[in-house]
């Protein structure tokens, strides 16, 4: 097992479990938390990537480790401000309860 | 010598009058067209229309028998016909026409007269009457058509106005039509003589058939003149007949239903549903002796192929036919009580003296007896009508009486008439004619019965009317309401016709018979030696004893007596049973109504069975077919076209339903379907890249 | 693979494990921060240590505290009735094994095409990220700073009390 495996092999669990999160989690907060995570574990994939790559003098995988935090910054606000706006006219944050979009 | 027949142009007729002949049944007709065209009722002017129109036929027919009569008296056999085509179809052409001669002539005469004489009486007897204007259009149209059969030169043309006389028959026996009786009488008069006129019809057809032509004179060319009835004869027929006996036999028939002979004359007796003018007109004088007249006018064809002094085939059964008419008739008519069925089985006895007297003696006898017929049968009837308008209605010989008295003038006249049919010797003219026949069946050469007939007929026929003329003018009153007197427009024609009844018998006298000569274009002189031919003295004689013995006889029985209705009659006593089959009628009517009439409902209910269950049912069946595919194609349609749209629709929509489950609406589903599709194309993308 | 990266990679999924098992959304969320944390010492492991501050300054210090601002604003800290996981979990569930399983097997069995061993420490300096930000990424970085101006507008519209409008 090289250290990069075992860097992926986390980074892949870590995702697992944001994935299983996201999908079996009630509250719409609970599955922004996990999509958080999954991003967390990308993250981890890019700078494992970087330093065990070829040319960590490029910074590539370290700007893109960057930048992806920054927008899951953004996105994780745009989200949670979703979430209250629900939860406003919802009055609840149950993703099993908002099933007016079915067919 | 003949004169020259003459064809019709527009701008020529040899003698005016003959060419002026159609107007005489014209008038009337047109008469009869303008009171129907009217749009009220209007009493006068249909009189007055109906009377100007017969008188001035009269005048017509009067100026064409002087005509006749002035050629005659210079010798010449007037025979003037004018025809002209009808119709032509290639090289076939069918002729009509008229013709003037003596025997047209005569007959001209008697029935304008006697017409005229009853439509002056209708005005007073039919008075009381509703439908008075449409009493007198039928009557016009009557007059008219029996003018058109007694002037007709064409078989067709007679035949038209035979038919449309029939069909004015039908209209006047059911004047009053809302009566049933009425009603069934003038249908069963119809159906009668249709039975006898479709027999005639063939004989027509048979005629132009054989002869080419339907005119009785055309120069040389026509169906009675030689050619024509040489060919005739040459041709056989069933049965041993010759063409000729055969189309003879057939006219007869035709002549038989109208006449009343012996098989046909049931209609007769209930024809007398019809006003009493009516009955003295058509019943008695002149449509009943259109069929005598129809014999005597193809007399040629039923003569033909007769040796000399012997008789052709036809003839004989015309007279057999009528001797035996005239027996039976004036049987029933002994134990009539109905005033006008007395005189109409009286009638029908004496139609069958006038065929004996035409089958036996040839056309003037029989003509002679059909003209004094004419008036005496007339005047009786009109004067049975005067007694049935003063007794208000009642015609029943039992409920009248002693008449004598309340009504002189009808009495008197009636006494005229009545003696003139019984033959009472030498003053009334019934006498000269029934002599002229009784002496024809005296030289008969085929058999003796008919004479032994005919004797025994006149004397039923005096003792029958005596027992009427008892009933109604003798004894005492047994009515209800006193009788009165008729008015004089109605007792003037019976003096006319009474002294007709009297004086016409001085034309046919065998010191002088001038009408027989004048009939068959041969001079005449008068000669008292007329009365020394063999066995005529005898004859008259017998004759004379014959009509004393029935007065007698009658007198004896019923002269002074005056039953009630309720008693029964002196001759019923003596033998009920015989006087019981002869008050009805000898079961003729009831013999009809067992064969002819059930065969004929009988069939009726065949047709009407085959008509709704065969043809019927074959129709319905069709429909029901047509019903069954119809259903067939509905259900089909519901159940597979529609149904099986409907199903499809409903499968998709719940395929729709079913695939709209998809769409759960909840984030975590989608989320869910996303991973799962990235993680497959990932593991497709992996394992592709490793191979 | 050293003893302190088992131990920090322990802890990092522990955290995520919490952080999507408890009941209650505040644990979670603390947890979650957990993770954050160990993520970041993760990045420092691996010789990132920019990306490792920047995860504590951005995820720790902004994301969980929203999170947090948000359970409290929603009133998730109350604890939930009922079950805390949703309708067919169990499908989540095998999907994300499935998904790990995927990825795992790709990762074992593909990573001899890397060079293994210790390659040589990058030295990465604040320094050379500046001047990597300015020069080669300047595009993407004014990009993001849209991207975060919009963000923040937004968020803001989203999230705010609509006013009634004015008939």
């Amino acid at each position: 097992m090289t250290p990069l495996a075992g860097f992926l092999l986390v980074a892949a669990l870590l995702f697992s479990i944001g994935l299983a999160g996201a999908l079996t989690r009630r509250n719409a907060i609970l599955v922004l938390i996990g999509i958080e995570l999954m991003l967390n574990a990308a993250n981890l994939n890019l700078i494992a990537f970087w330093r065990y790559g070829p040319h960590p003098e490029a910074l590539t995988g370290m700007m893109f480790a960057i930048f992806s935090i920054a927008v899951a910054a953004a996105e994780a606000a745009v989200g949670l401000g979703l979430v209250i706006h629900l939860h406003r006219h919802a009055h609840t944050t149950d993703l099993d309860a908002m099933n007016r979009m079915r067919g | 010598m003949m004169q020259e027949t003459i064809s019709f142009t527009p701008q020529l007729a040899a003698s005016p009058i003959a060419g002026l002949l159609w107007l005489i049944p014209a008038l009337p007709m047109v008469a009869s067209g303008v009171i129907a065209l009217l749009k009220q009722p209007r009493r006068k002017i249909s009189a007055t229309l109906s009377i100007g129109s017969l008188s001035f036929s009269l005048l017509l027919s009067l100026v064409a028998f002087g005509h006749v009569l002035a050629g005659w008296s210079h010798g010449a056999a007037v025979r003037e016909t004018v025809n002209f085509t009808w119709i032509q179809f290639g090289s076939v052409h069918v002729d009509l026409g008229w013709v003037l001669d003596p025997l047209s002539a005569v007959m001209l005469v008697m029935v304008s007269l006697v017409g005229l004489l009853i439509f002056i009486y209708s005005v007073g007897y039919m008075e009381h009457y509703e439908n008075f204007t449409r009493f007198f259009c039928f009557m016009s149209l009557f007059a008219g058509a029996m003018l058109g059969v007694v002037i007709a030169n064409s078989l067709l043309l007679l035949f038209m106005c035979w038919e449309i006389v029939g069909l004015t028959s039908y209209l006047l026996i059911g004047f009053w039509y809302q009566k049933p009786a009425a009603a069934a009488a003038a249908k069963k008069a119809f159906i009668t003589t249709r039975v006898g006129d479709i027999f005639f019809l063939l004989g027509i057809v048979w005629l132009f058939a054989q002869t080419g032509t339907l005119l009785f004179y055309n120069g040389g060319a026509g169906s009675l003149e030689a050619g024509a009835l040489s060919g005739l004869l040459a041709q056989p027929a069933a049965l041993g007949l010759t063409a000729a006996g055969a189309i003879g036999l057939l006219i007869f028939a035709g002549a038989a239903g109208k006449s009343g002979q012996l098989p046909l004359h049931v209609w007769l007796p209930d024809a007398m549903e019809g006003p009493t003018p009516v009955s003295a007109l058509i019943h008695a004088a002149t449509m009943v002796a259109a069929g005598v007249y129809l014999i005597a006018r193809v007399y040629p064809l039923m003569q033909a192929g007769a040796l000399t002094g012997g008789t052709t085939a036809a003839l004989t059964v015309v007279t057999w036919v009528g001797a035996a008419t005239a027996v039976f008739a004036a049987l029933i008519a002994v134990a009539q009580n109905d005033i006008k069925r007395i005189l109409a089985y009286s009638t029908i006895s004496q139609l069958g003296y006038m065929m004996a007297g035409l089958g036996m003696g040839g056309v003037a006898v029989g003509m002679f007896h059909l003209i004094t017929h004419a008036f005496f049968k007339s005047l009786l009837f009109l004067g049975a009508g005067s007694v049935i308008h003063g007794c208000h209605g009642e015609q029943d010989i039992r409920k009248m009486g002693g008449l004598r008295s309340d009504m002189p003038l009808t009495f008197a006249t009636y006494a005229v008439g009545m003696l003139a049919l019984c033959g009472f010797p030498l003053f009334f003219s019934g006498f000269w004619s029934k002599d002229g026949i009784l002496e024809a069946a005296l030289h008969w050469s085929v058999a003796r019965t008919p004479l032994y007939l005919l004797v025994f007929g006149a004397l039923l026929t005096a003792f029958y009317m005596t027992r009427q003329v008892a009933y109604v003018f003798f004894g005492y009153w047994r009515g209800s309401k006193p009788a009165d007197e008729s008015p004089a427009v109605m007792t003037l024609p019976l003096v006319i016709l009474a002294g007709f009844a009297m004086g016409l018998g001085f034309i046919g006298t065998p010191a002088w018979p001038w009408f027989s000569g004048f009939l068959e274009s041969r001079a005449v002189v008068f000669n008292l030696h007329g009365f020394l031919e063999p066995g005529l003295l005898a004859l008259m004689g017998i004759s004379t004893l014959i009509v004393f013995l029935g007065l007698g006889l009658g007198l004896m029985l019923y002269g002074g007596q005056s039953p009630k209705p309720e008693e029964p009659d002196v001759l019923e006593q003596a033998a009920p049973v015989v006087w019981g089959w002869l008050r009805d009628r000898l079961y003729v009517d009831e013999l009809y109504g067992v064969t002819v009439i059930a065969f004929y409902a009988w069939w009726g209910r065949v047709a009407d069975w085959l008509d709704r269950r065969v043809w019927g049912g074959a129709v319905t069946g069709v429909a029901w077919v047509f019903r069954g595919w119809a259903q067939f194609n509905r259900l089909l349609d519901l159940n597979w076209v529609d149904g099986g749209f409907d199903k499809g629709c409903e499968e998709l929509a719940s395929g729709g339903g079913l695939l709209s489950r998809v769409q759960t609406g909840r984030v975590q589903t989608y989320l869910k379907i996303l991973a799962l599709a990235v993680a497959l194309l990932a593991a497709i993308l992996i394992w592709s890249s490793r191979a | 693979m050293s003893i302190a990266f088992y131990l920090i990679a322990a802890l990092t999924l522990a955290g995520g494990l919490a952080a999507v098992l408890l009941k209650n959304t505040v644990h979670c969320a603390l947890a979650l921060t957990v993770a954050f944390a160990g993520q970041a010492l993760l990045f420092l492991d691996l010789d990132a240590q920019f990306a490792g501050f920047a995860q504590i300054l951005v995820y720790i210090g902004a994301v969980a505290i929203l999170v947090v601002f948000a359970i409290l604003l929603t009133k998730g800290s109350e604890t939930p009735k009922g079950s805390v996981y949703s309708r067919h979990s169990f499908a989540g569930l095998v999907i994300a094994a499935a998904v790990f399983a995927m990825l795992g097997w790709a990762v074992i069995h593909s990573v001899a095409a890397v060079p293994r061993g210790p390659a040589a420490t990058p030295s990465v300096t604040v320094l050379d990220i500046g001047n990597a930000l300015m020069s080669r990424y300047v595009l993407p970085l004014e990009i993001v700073a849209l991207l975060l101006t919009a963000a923040l507008i937004g968020a803001v519209i989203i999230a705010m009390h609509e006013k009634e409008r004015a008939k």
